[in-house]
């Protein structure tokens, strides 16, 4: 019977929460809530609340197109690739409770790791789609993440080596113990989430798959069905590095009881989609030479910046 | 992927690419993002509108032309209808002249926002587009109160305008040139103050001083490379010689400048159109012309929005023109274009292509077919034309129907045995 019940609760947490359809459904309330925001912004009046998912089961419905020339295998594995590593990275996110539904020491390099797979299939799929315009926008993407991926993660373990632990459960215990620590890290913050922007492929770092240069970058023979996987990957990693970002950076509301947890939660993740559509609705797209060498030049020694401020924090405060 | 040596990748950009928006080929080869070679192709919207012309009467020939561009369709009409004027040596009413002007303004006012807008699309930057275009509205409006058109308006007519403007018409004008004026000091000091946009289009698509001479660049393309050229001011015709306006130049040199250039440019073309309804003067908008214009011919030059156009037409005595001729702006600087792109990266290539103002279609005019190897002219018949095509589709990119169909009914025949 017990092995019955942790099978069952398992399919559970897999398909249901915080898996694939609390995450599919979470995710497509987040590209609706960028979608409106960014209308609204443009003086548009924008979507209704449920042209995401019109738009999904328009595209499940569509034929899918593979050009003759594409690795079929690969072509059809890396929509299915990016979705399964994002959903398996939120395992592990802490959401309102201190830990995420699977936690162990070192959790949070796993969930960075995984967080990066959706781009390297990204790279995959458009690589083998054997196009021109696909095939430089995979070449991009890879360009891109050699760029984002150092502050990013810079920042995230400066946040953790403050809190002496790799688990999310032991940075969230620490900065629920120390309030006002947290604040130390908002520098990280806002390397974070401009990294954050790359990892989306959101404007200003748009550049794998501008429209106007290289048609759709990497999705441009993409159609159908795995089109749509690849767009769902993409709501999901949104919200997945929004949750990443609120749980290291804005670790407040953990002691709360069920009810305002959920809503500290839900605001935390709203303020940082927020922000994402913001720069996507005030910014031009940049260059892939500019964003590299803002990457390396400023955001890179800022992230060391924060490194070196959380060693003083731990050597002077912590003692 | 066609390869070009061991590291050149060659990238086609249209007839049919998001940055374009109407068909033309370039054909870029790049060594990593950078371009290091252009090749351009015309022709993909031939539409043989100087033949039709010919078989037309002048009064026909009015409408045909003003649809050569959908955008700066006065430009065309009202360029061919002076040298028609010209020809038949009508002066037209005083009013009438104002009434041009006023439309012309009007267009470039609502051309020069649009370019802003697309030009900010091309760079990602869309909320710049949304906010232009939505602005370019009260334009629209404008003319469709005006003249009754919202594009194409059908204002001119030999020897004057067709419609007149009431008093009220030019207070509601001053209104919204009130309005637009605000907006766009908003527009200018986003294109000064905006880094991201600044970034992206500071030191790209430089083109200087000598080759824009050489290359025979017209329009804000030129003047912001500081080539101190308007035909509004150098050969003025309808109102301009009565009218006080600078002309912008621009030492940038680059597609920063000829932002800048066309912004400041819009501020002129609010000065200009106050000064217009001021001084409107009072008579008749039209004057009787002869329906046969008499032999002759006269070339008129008109500074469209997006450079200078240049219509030639021949009379010969009857209601038909003999040869009418047309040079869109676009065409002069396309030769710009791919001296502009090189050595730029390929993220750059449409904001490049937009900062002329590109209007394909207008520029799509006569084919003359050379053999390259003996070098010497010769027509075509029509039957060799069609021969051609076929060959050539058969052999370079295009279907061979033969060879789907076949393989489509095996296709079929299989789905029908299961």
């Amino acid at each position: 019977m017990e092995a019955i019940a942790a099978l069952l609760t398992l399919f559970f947490h897999i398909l249901i929460f915080p898996g694939l359809l609390f995450l599919f459904v979470f995710g497509l309330a987040a590209e609706f809530f960028d979608r409106k925001f960014y209308a609204r912004m443009q003086n548009r009046i924008g979507p209704p609340w449920y042209q995401t998912l019109a738009d999904f089961i328009k595209l499940i419905g569509k034929e899918d197109m593979i050009p003759a020339a594409a690795d079929k295998v690969i072509f059809h594995l890396m929509p299915i690739f990016a979705v399964t590593a994002a959903v398996t990275a939120f395992m592990y996110v802490p959401l309102w409770s201190e830990t995420g539904i699977y936690a162990f020491n070192g959790d949070v390099v796993v969930v960075l790791y995984l967080l990066t797979i959706p781009t390297l299939t990204f790279f995959l799929g458009g690589w083998y789609s054997r196009s021109v315009y696909s095939m430089l926008g995979a070449a991009r993407s890879l360009i891109q993440l050699f760029a984002y991926e150092v502050p990013l993660f810079m920042c995230i373990l400066a946040a953790a080596m403050l809190a002496d632990s790799w688990s999310f459960k032991g940075i969230v215990e620490f900065y629920s113990s120390h309030p006002g620590y947290w604040m130390f890290n908002i520098l990280g913050l806002c390397i974070a989430l401009i990294s954050l922007l790359g990892k989306l492929e959101k404007t200003p770092f748009d550049i794998p798959e501008a429209e106007t240069e290289i048609v759709a970058g990497t999705f441009t023979e993409y159609s159908g069905k795995l089109l749509a996987f690849f767009k769902v990957a993409l709501n999901i990693e949104l919200v997945v590095g929004a949750s990443v970002l609120a749980a290291v950076f804005l670790p407040f509301g953990y002691g709360l009881p069920l009810f305002g947890g959920i809503v500290m939660y839900f605001i935390k993740v709203l303020f940082i989609i927020f922000l994402v559509s913001l720069a996507h609705s005030v910014l031009a797209r940049l260059r892939i030479d500019q964003m590299i060498n803002l990457c390396w030049k400023v955001f890179a020694p800022l992230a060391f910046l924060q490194v070196f401020i959380n060693l003083l924090v731990k050597g002077l405060l912590l003692k | 992927m066609p390869q070009n040596g061991p590291e050149e990748v060659q990238v086609p950009v249209g007839p049919q690419h998001p940055a374009l928006k109407e068909p033309e080929s370039f054909l870029l080869s790049l060594r990593g993002e950078k371009i290091t070679a252009v090749n351009i192709k015309l022709g993909y919207n031939h539409r043989g509108i100087e033949k039709a012309a010919e078989n037309r009467t002048y009064v026909q020939d009015q409408y045909l032309i003003e649809r050569i561009c959908g955008i700066c369709s006065h430009s065309h009409s009202m360029c061919f209808v002076q040298a028609v004027e010209e020809i038949a040596g009508i002066e037209i009413p005083a009013r009438a002249k104002y009434i041009r002007t006023l439309i012309a303004e009007l267009e470039r006012v609502h051309s020069h926002l649009l370019w802003l807008g697309v030009a900010g699309h091309e760079v990602g930057f869309d909320t710049l587009l949304m906010y232009t275009w939505r602005d370019r509205e009260a334009v629209m409006d404008l003319f469709a109160k005006l003249t009754g058109n919202r594009v194409n308006y059908g204002m001119n007519t030999m020897g004057g305008v067709r419609r007149d403007v009431t008093p009220e018409d030019l207070a509601e004008i001053k209104k919204v040139v009130d309005v637009l004026e605000e907006r766009t000091k908003y527009y200018i000091e986003v294109a000064t103050e905006e880094s991201t946009l600044i970034n992206r289009l500071s030191n790209v698509g430089k083109l200087s001083y000598e080759d824009c001479i050489n290359l025979g660049a017209v329009g804000p393309t030129a003047r912001a490379s500081g080539v101190d050229r308007d035909t509004r001011r150098d050969d003025p015709y309808a109102a301009y010689g009565e009218l006080e306006f600078n002309v912008i130049t621009d030492k940038h040199a680059d597609v920063y400048g000829r932002t800048l250039v066309r912004v400041q440019e819009l501020m002129e073309s609010y000065k200009m159109l106050r000064q217009i309804v001021d001084k409107m003067p009072d008579g008749p908008v039209v004057v009787k012309v002869p329906k046969k214009v008499p032999a002759g011919e006269a070339l008129s030059r008109y500074e469209a929005p997006r450079g200078e156009d240049v219509h030639f037409v021949k009379g010969n005595g009857t209601d038909k023109p003999e040869r009418v001729r047309v040079r869109a702006p676009t065409l002069a600087n396309l030769q710009a274009v791919s001296k502009m792109l090189e050595d730029n990266y390929l993220a750059d290539m449409p904001i490049v292509i937009a900062a002329i103002d590109p209007c394909f279609s207008c520029t799509d005019r006569m084919i003359k077919l050379c053999d390259t190897v003996k070098l010497e002219d010769r027509v075509l018949t029509w039957d060799e034309v069609r021969v051609n095509g076929i060959e050539w589709y058969r052999k370079n990119k295009g279907l061979n129907l033969a060879e789907l169909n076949a393989s489509l009914a095996g296709k079929m025949g299989k789905a029908w045995k299961q």
